[in-house]
């Protein structure tokens, strides 16, 4: 397995996308950085990348990557190497290339320029959020084999949650504005892997504003160990249920 | 020799103030005895070790001064220490465990009707009021250091507290733990200067209907609901530090009905509000800076012909919210971090005015649990257009000119 690993890595690093968007993401991360001496535009500047930028390359890179890589999938079967092995090293091969891209671009400049809470909280944030897209990637390239309408669903997946699901979100708030709808409001976003990220680093970019009245309700759920805990076994769940299902696909499919 | 007798019983009635010392170590034991035998103007020097003598009152002018910290003890049944004369000092006691009753307030130090009085350097510790002034002028307190226990607002009494009184000193007291740190009412030309009242459960400040005072250099940080002004004209609150005031209703200083006030120079970090203004008018609030809080400041509707000038605005989540679209207030030359425009005439300031009020902020102030969708792609894009273009958050709410970099403060 490791050897596959090994093989799809370096086909991803000669491939030079994944390198010119380590690239682009270390330049606007620095640059936001540098921008003013206080460090609340850069890390806003990292929490659009986070929110906006990561899951769009993840999920499309992914996808590509996939449906290009037919034929080397096509060959490794023809070897007596198990389905579920090959699955596996590429969803590795893929989220390790896109964490490191994710680290090296975003992360250093977020640990140097602010070595706190806010600066880690946002470090793993984005490298959840990059697993959990390339298994969202997984799922629908295993869903149609045909490409145009694989990448279309992948745009659509991206789409939904970093526009659709806050729009819907806002919606249901202002019909329902006259309900406590508090509670239920924190249980919705265990829908959005996007919308949890983003409550996880509010938490501790926004901590003033967070400790106001429905601010209050969010920070004794998220805010606790058992919230933080159950919010990252939230987020893991995204990257895992979604991979299982392409796997348990991949395993019987017709190739 | 007329003329001699005259000038020897001058000086004689001058020089008569005696020093007295009660302590276990000389004749008089008791404090109480020690002031009964005080002629008015002697010294009562009382020596360390601990007293429990129940309510002591001063009632002439004495001196009354611990030596290596003595302690007064009320054994939570009486008031330990009462002054019914003009002119008293009280230095260096260590004053524990007053009484505690809604009716009488009973304190650790209570001055009655009296002026000239000077308390300093005493350590306060488990009293239910600290130090009270009641109807009382030209006095000082002085380096007090009080401390509190109690976890309700009801079992509380404030540290310093003063009721209808006039020109009175407060510096450099440190207040911890008690209702309102410092409380004043119907206090006039009083001064409050270089004191720290912290996790305080109620106020760090309370001031209600006192009119012509200041507070100056003082540090309040992280109580229950901050700082309040109220029903008052004429305050002048200058160096301030406002920290950490965290809650729902927690505002770092809450202005409710003042007018012709100043505002300068304070610092206002880490709070739910950094200010929150209702019913304010003809106030300047001038060169603070607003550092991290959840609001910067909440303007509502009813404040009117407030100016905000030259103010530094760093990290808020919210610069400014309101509750209305009424804006009698102007905003001009303040620092926004959050500004976006350009300064073609370098002259320092915008050429574009700012919109200080966001979108987001009105959205939250009539739907609070719309902060669930804070920072969401979505909410910023919906905020780039009403920048662009206000139609729900009024347009006159604006910065004409906004400056380029934030003020040195």
């Amino acid at each position: 397995m490791n050897r596959i690993i090994k093989i799809i890595l370096s086909d991803i690093i000669r491939n030079k996308i994944v390198l010119a968007y380590t690239l682009i993401l270390s330049i606007l991360s620095w640059s936001s950085f540098a921008l003013e001496d206080n460090s609340a535009k850069g890390l806003l500047t990292i929490l659009n990348v986070i929110l906006f930028t990561v899951p769009l390359v993840s999920i499309l890179f992914a996808t590509i990557y996939l449906y290009n890589s037919a034929e080397f999938i096509e060959l490794l079967l023809s070897q007596p190497i198990k389905r579920r092995k090959i699955w596996l090293s590429l969803f590795f091969g893929l989220s390790t290339a896109m964490v490191f891209a994710f680290f090296i671009g975003a992360g250093i400049p977020l640990l140097v320029n602010s070595p706190d809470s806010i600066g880690f909280m946002m470090l793993l944030n984005g490298c959840l959020i990059s697993v959990i897209f390339v298994a969202l990637a997984f799922l629908s390239s295993i869903l149609t084999r045909d490409k145009a309408k694989g990448i279309g669903l992948a745009i659509m997946i991206w789409l939904y949650f970093a526009l659709l699901f806050d729009g819907m979100v806002l919606f249901l708030l202002f019909q329902l504005a006259e309900y406590p709808i508090e509670n239920m409001m924190v249980g919705i976003t265990a829908f959005s892997p996007i919308d949890l990220a983003r409550i996880q680093i509010l938490l501790h970019l926004d901590v003033s504003a967070m400790m106001g009245y429905t601010g209050a309700i969010f920070k004794d759920f998220f805010g606790t160990t058992v919230g933080l805990l159950v919010s990252f076994v939230l987020l893991s769940l995204w990257a895992i249920i979604p991979f299982f299902i392409s796997m348990r696909k991949f395993n019987k499919k017709d190739l | 020799m007329k003329y001699f007798l005259i000038i020897f019983l001058f000086f004689s009635l001058s020089l008569k103030a005696a020093t007295i010392h009660v302590g276990k170590k000389h004749a008089i034991k008791s404090v109480k005895r020690g002031i009964t035998l005080a002629k008015v103007g002697d010294t009562l020097i009382v020596h360390g070790g601990w007293y429990k003598e129940g309510n002591i009152i001063i009632d002439k002018k004495i001196v009354f001064l611990g030596k290596d910290l003595p302690v007064l003890d009320g054994e939570k049944k009486h008031e330990v220490l009462s002054i019914h004369a003009d002119s008293v000092v009280v230095d260096g006691f260590k004053i524990i465990r007053s009484a505690y009753a809604t009716i009488t307030d009973p304190c650790g130090i209570k001055v009655y009707n009296k002026s000239h009085v000077l308390i300093q350097n005493n350590v306060l510790d488990d009293n239910f009021f600290g130090i009270y002034l009641q109807n009382s002028q030209n006095c000082i307190i002085k380096n007090n250091t009080l401390k509190a226990y109690g976890k309700e607002e009801q079992k509380l009494g404030n540290g310093i507290h003063c009721w209808k009184s006039k020109d009175i000193l407060i510096i450099a007291n440190r207040i911890d733990g008690h209702r309102d740190g410092i409380y004043f009412e119907f206090v006039t030309n009083s001064v409050i200067w270089r004191n720290i009242a912290n996790n305080n459960i109620r106020y760090g400040l309370h001031f209600m209907f006192s009119n012509d005072d200041a507070y100056i250099t003082n540090v309040f940080k992280n109580n229950g609901a901050g700082v309040a002004v109220m029903f008052t004209k004429n305050v002048k609150m200058f160096n301030n530090y406002f920290e950490e005031n965290w809650g729902d209703s927690a505002y770092g200083l809450l202005l409710k009905e003042i007018a012709d006030s100043y505002i300068f120079n304070n610092r206002f970090a880490r709070n739910t509000s950094g200010i929150y203004m209702e019913g304010t008018s003809r106030i300047k609030v001038e060169k603070n800076s607003f550092e991290s809080n959840g609001w910067g400041m909440k303007i509502q509707a009813s404040c009117m012909e407030n100016e905000i000038v030259n103010n530094n605005f760093l990290k808020n989540t919210f610069d400014i919210s309101t509750n209305g679209s009424l804006v009698l207030n102007t905003f001009n030359e303040n620092y926004w971090d959050k500004y976006e425009g350009y300064d073609l005439d370098k002259d320092g300031m915008g050429d574009v005015p700012y919109h200080p009020l966001s979108l987001f902020a009105v959205l939250t102030e009539n739907t609070p649990s719309a902060m669930l969708l804070y920072r969401s792609f979505m909410i910023t894009l919906l905020d780039k257009s009403e920048k662009v273009l206000p139609s729900i958050t009024p347009d006159n709410f604006v910065d004409n000119k906004p400056l380029m970099k934030s003020l040195p403060l």
